[in-house]
């Protein structure tokens, strides 16, 4: 018989009851909990009546929508308001463990999860968030939910699932300087295509992902949905331990040690059969550039911008035409060439310490080009801000004309106050690059946090290894 | 959750891949706390000239005559044509609401996002997978005849064109049986409690640090 793969161990670990069409009831080992996709959730239960199953499992804390420049005024935005104040009622009704505004540790809950020790290796973790694919970097089995299903979780502790296929991104040796995980992963998207993973749950393997640091893997697990899977993992190894160890809410003294000593086995056995594999070769991955309106539009920054009448399939034809239009290219033109007027660093994909720290390398002592409007730097959460200020990160930004802002999703998907206007161009270290994602008729090209740091200061993309 | 059996109405066809729930329901209209009123505001930045944002009268808005489900051939449609990978992006739930609330109760596509997928069945919408082909075909028909209807039957797994012909579907069953009944999932999984707590029970010995 073949072994399991890591998919099919954290399965069979949370199976509490199957039908004999496969349809499962899987147990939540921790359900992340933010502004926007809980209310409705809150609201059914208070109309059934029902109470959370297990208040332990749940950790909540405001992003989407949280303003990230001055906070002494509150949210301007009412509506945004009512939202984030229904957050702040409803774990305050039901007893949840909160990280509200004001709260060092808010941030966005992607970032926070991990850093709180909140995500641990062979745990089942949803959010109503489809970048839960995030906290799969930590062998665990991770995905976002619905509105429907967060209240399924709340009141059961359970949600209704079908297990998915296995699939296997293998990224061999190493990548060369100057290339990141971010890299890697739109690297990834570009070769399987955004429906690529659909109905896969895709562990990241291979030498070039076991040399990443907690944080680039969590890059990459973040763009699994972009990749179509709901669920991306790598497994369990000395890394995976090194940055848990004593963060809160991980397990602490011979709990530990037993946890460590299980959390070994949380990697694919030798003979574990995939139903696909897709193996890329790390030294060929360059810095990669979005040039569309989807995440597999991608280029290596060397490249250029392609051209429909080269591509052979006519629905992908037309798709290009409409995304070259919206994006106001010209076919063939080369990345390096693209002018920007914004540049975002941050979101749930790149706001980690690590990313503030390879942003910052890139600037030294520049400031940005005169024709970019505006460079926002927001941290993933308020320890990674503190962490980066006593770095003296800050500074640095502060210095190149870049702003400096307080935790949240921000730029990502412009639901506060931080978005493009039409026809602005933008280099964004996000992971979606869809049209109007980060304002209405704005223009997203995907990037690296390095990538960014670098268009913001030459004004137009540039490749950051001959930067 | 409202029943669904059958349902025969006029298909709107909307003809690109990659549909993404930003298009669907643009990201301004989640800060809402409800689950309902969303379908004025379906594909609302193709739909209308200006830009919309929650709280606004939408019935005094400008209408993009270009845009699809506003030509007055596909009025009261109840049954979207799509292409590849639609709902793809985020995991709101938002979109099939917004797909509902407009009048739409079934979704026909090559293929689907797999969350998107999901939340449909949550939410009194049927997604169905068809051939690319068939698919095709369907997009064609209803280019080619004004007021063209489909009847779609779930109990049966088929849908009927207007010329006759009989086009199977899969679905799975369990989807099925509550779709057909509006049966809510929590009420089902709450009939399970004996064997949540047992696996607790199980589970706590095995990794104590969880609980
Ligand atoms: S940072 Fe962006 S992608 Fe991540 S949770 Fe926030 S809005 Fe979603």
């Amino acid at each position: 018989m073949a072994g399991k793969t890591l998919y099919d161990k954290l399965w069979d670990a949370h199976v509490v009851r199957c039908d004999d069409d496969g349809t499962c009831l899987l147990y939540i080992d921790r359900h992340l909990v933010h502004e926007v996709t809980s209310p409705q959730a809150f609201e059914g239960l208070r109309i059934a009546g029902r109470q959370p199953w297990r208040r332990d499992t749940v950790l909540a804390t405001p992003d989407h929508n949280v303003p990230t420049d001055d906070r002494s005024k509150g949210i301007a935005d009412p509506v945004a308001r009512i939202q984030v104040e229904t957050l702040d009622a409803n774990v305050r009704e039901f007893g949840l463990t909160y990280f509200p505004m004001g709260d060092v540790r808010q941030g966005i809950v992607h970032v926070v999860g991990p850093e709180e020790g909140g995500t641990l290796p062979g745990m089942t973790v949803v959010c109503g968030d489809s970048h839960t694919s995030t906290h799969g970097a930590f062998g665990a089995l991770a995905h976002g939910i619905g509105t429907s299903e967060v209240e399924h979780v709340l009141a059961t502790q359970c949600l209704v699932q079908k297990k998915s296929k296995n699939m296997l991104v293998s990224v061999d040796g190493h990548v060369g300087p100057g290339v990141t995980a971010k890299d890697i992963v739109l690297a990834i998207i570009g070769e399987i295509g955004t429906a690529g993973g659909t109905g896969y749950a895709i562990e990241f393997g291979g030498e070039a992902i076991r040399a990443l640091s907690m944080e680039g893997r969590m890059t990459v697990c973040n763009m699994a949905i972009e990749a179509g899977a709901r669920a991306g993992m790598v497994a369990v190894d000395e890394t995976t331990i090194d940055y848990l160890y004593g963060r809160p809410y991980a397990p602490k003294g011979d709990q530990w040690d037993q946890a460590v000593a299980s959390w070994f086995n949380l990697h694919s056995d030798f003979d574990a059969d995939f139903d696909r594999i897709v193996r890329l070769d790390a030294g060929r991955i360059k810095p990669m550039v979005t040039w569309g309106t989807s995440p597999e539009m991608v280029v290596a920054v060397d490249g250029k911008v392609p051209d429909p009448a080269q591509e052979q399939d006519a629905v992908k034809a037309t798709g290009m035409r409409a995304a070259l239009k919206y994006m106001g290219l010209e076919a063939n033109t080369p990345i390096t060439n693209i002018p920007v007027d914004v540049v975002f660093i941050g979101s749930c994909t790149n706001a980690r310490i690590e990313d503030m720290r390879a942003a910052a390398a890139v600037i030294k002592g520049r400031r940005k080009a005169a024709n970019v409007k505006q460079v926002l730097v927001v941290p993933g959460s308020g320890l990674v801000k503190q962490q980066a200020e006593a770095e003296g990160l800050d500074k640095v930004f502060i210095d190149a004309g870049f702003e400096w802002r307080e935790p949240g999703c921000s730029m990502c998907l412009a639901m506060n106050a931080d978005r493009l206007q039409p026809g602005e161009r933008c280099a964004s270290t996000s992971n979606r690059n869809f049209e109007g994602r980060q304002g209405q008729g704005g223009r997203t090209h995907l990037v690296s946090p390095a990538m960014a740091a670098a268009a913001a200061i030459a004004g137009h993309f540039v490749d950051v290894r001959e930067f | 959750m409202e029943k669904l059996n059958k349902v025969t109405g006029i298909v709107a066809p909307m003809d690109r891949p990659n549909v993404d729930t930003d298009a669907i329901i643009p990201k301004q209209f989640l800060k809402s706390i409800k689950r309902s009123g969303f379908g004025p505001n379906l594909f609302d930045e193709w739909r209308y000239l200006d830009h919309g944002e929650p709280g606004m009268d939408n019935s005094g808005r400008p209408l993009n005559p270009d845009f699809v489900l506003n030509q007055p051939r596909y009025q009261g449609a109840k049954i979207l044509l799509a292409r590849d990978n639609f709902g793809c992006g985020s995991s709101r739930e938002h979109a099939p609401w917004a797909l509902e609330d407009y009048g739409f109760r079934v979704i026909i596509a090559p293929s689907f996002a797999d969350i998107f997928f999901n939340n449909c069945f949550k939410n009194g919408l049927l997604p169905i997978k068809l051939d690319g082909a068939i698919v095709d075909r369907l997009f064609k028909e209803t280019a080619a005849t004004e007021g063209y209807q489909l009847t779609v039957d779930l109990a049966a797994q088929t849908i009927t064109t207007p010329g006759g012909e009989v086009i199977p579907f899969e679905v799975d069953a369990f989807r099925k049986h509550c779709l057909l009944n509006g049966l809510d999932d929590i009420g089902l999984t709450l009939q399970h409690v004996d064997e949540i707590k047992a696996y607790e029970t199980r589970r706590r010995q095995e990794a104590p640090w969880l609980f």
